[in-house]
């Protein structure tokens, strides 16, 4: 028991000072970087909750996909980010402000919060965690049986995104020389021959 | 002393904080804008998977896992425009981001 609190404690501070260093630091690169550790801690706090799945897939989709396509873009843009960073403390003040105000909202909202017995009851027979069940098996029988069709629509938004991103960085450039197979394969041996008489001592 | 479901609130309020006070410190640079929106996107995935361990239901998982997928399309989508936005301008400031519409 006293790991796991250790654990909670350790993660949850990991990660809320990389998601700090993300917002704050001054290289972009840097941020990213902040980024993937900030996902890294956060699905280990996924596995402290028992959520092991959701974990895994924190992981493979943030990490392997998301922050991978955020360092792309970072290093194959050619920006000056000194001059992107001239408002920095101008606007200090006011996210502070807003920052504070909202965080201390949060808090009063969750050490004031109080939930009825009633509620878990009522919670707990939607979708009731099975304990002899791994968590992948149990999130598979209630995506697949009740979720079915939210699941068919996160499948159509990522292939909308998918499309959408191929459509928005898809240029045809001209004068790039790319093989073209219909034509090869049509070409005649007549066009593309030709029988020259060749004088000796001269060239062609 | 027992972690309950008010120290992963904590966890999760503190760091939607900071995505949107990363929002307001860096207005220029859109990449840690999108960046902040990834951050937001996490607190409230923390907050759906601690009340489904906590109450012993898995539609917040299920929940989580799409609000991961709609981030990843997101993600994409706004990275997609960035690059198209950089292409034609030389540049990626916000100021004058408002060009884009119409």
């Amino acid at each position: 028991m006293i790991i796991s609190t250790i654990a909670f404690y350790l993660f949850a501070a990991m990660t809320i000072a990389s998601a700090f260093m993300v917002i704050s630091a001054k290289n972009p690169v840097h941020s990213v970087l902040y980024l993937i550790l900030a996902f890294f801690n956060s699905a280990a706090l996924f596995v402290l909750l028992g959520a092991e799945f959701i974990a895994m897939i924190l992981v493979v989709v943030y990490v392997g996909a998301v922050a991978v396509l955020f360092l792309f873009v970072v290093m194959m843009l050619d920006i000056n980010f000194a001059e992107l960073r001239q408002g920095f403390l101008q606007y200090l003040p006011i996210g502070g402000l807003i920052g504070v105000i909202l965080l201390i909202e949060l808090i009063l909202v969750v050490s004031g919060w109080a939930l009825s017995p009633e509620a878990i009851q009522v919670g707990s027979q939607v979708a009731p965690v099975v304990s002899d069940l791994t968590n992948t098996e149990q999130l598979g029988h209630v995506i697949y049986t009740d979720y079915a069709y939210l699941f068919q629509i996160a499948g159509m938004i990522l292939l909308v995104a998918m499309i959408g991103a191929i459509v928005l960085t898809n240029r045809s450039r001209p004068g790039v020389r790319k093989q073209n197979i219909a034509r090869q394969v049509y070409r005649r041996p007549e066009e593309s021959m030709a029988v020259r008489k060749v004088e000796p001592g001269q060239g062609v | 002393m027992e972690i309950g479901l008010a120290h992963y609130l904590t966890v999760s309020a503190i760091l939607l904080t900071l995505g949107i006070f990363g929002i307001f410190l860096n207005r220029k640079n859109v990449i840690v804008i999108l960046m902040s929106i990834e951050l937001m996107l996490l607190a409230v995935n923390i907050n759906l998977v601690a009340f489904s361990a906590y109450l012993g239901n898995l539609v917040g998982q299920v929940f989580a896992l799409f609000i991961l997928t709609v981030a990843a399309g997101e993600a994409a989508i706004g990275l997609a425009i960035l690059v198209v936005y950089f292409r034609n301008r030389g540049t990626i400031a916000v100021e004058d981001i408002h060009h884009m519409k119409g």
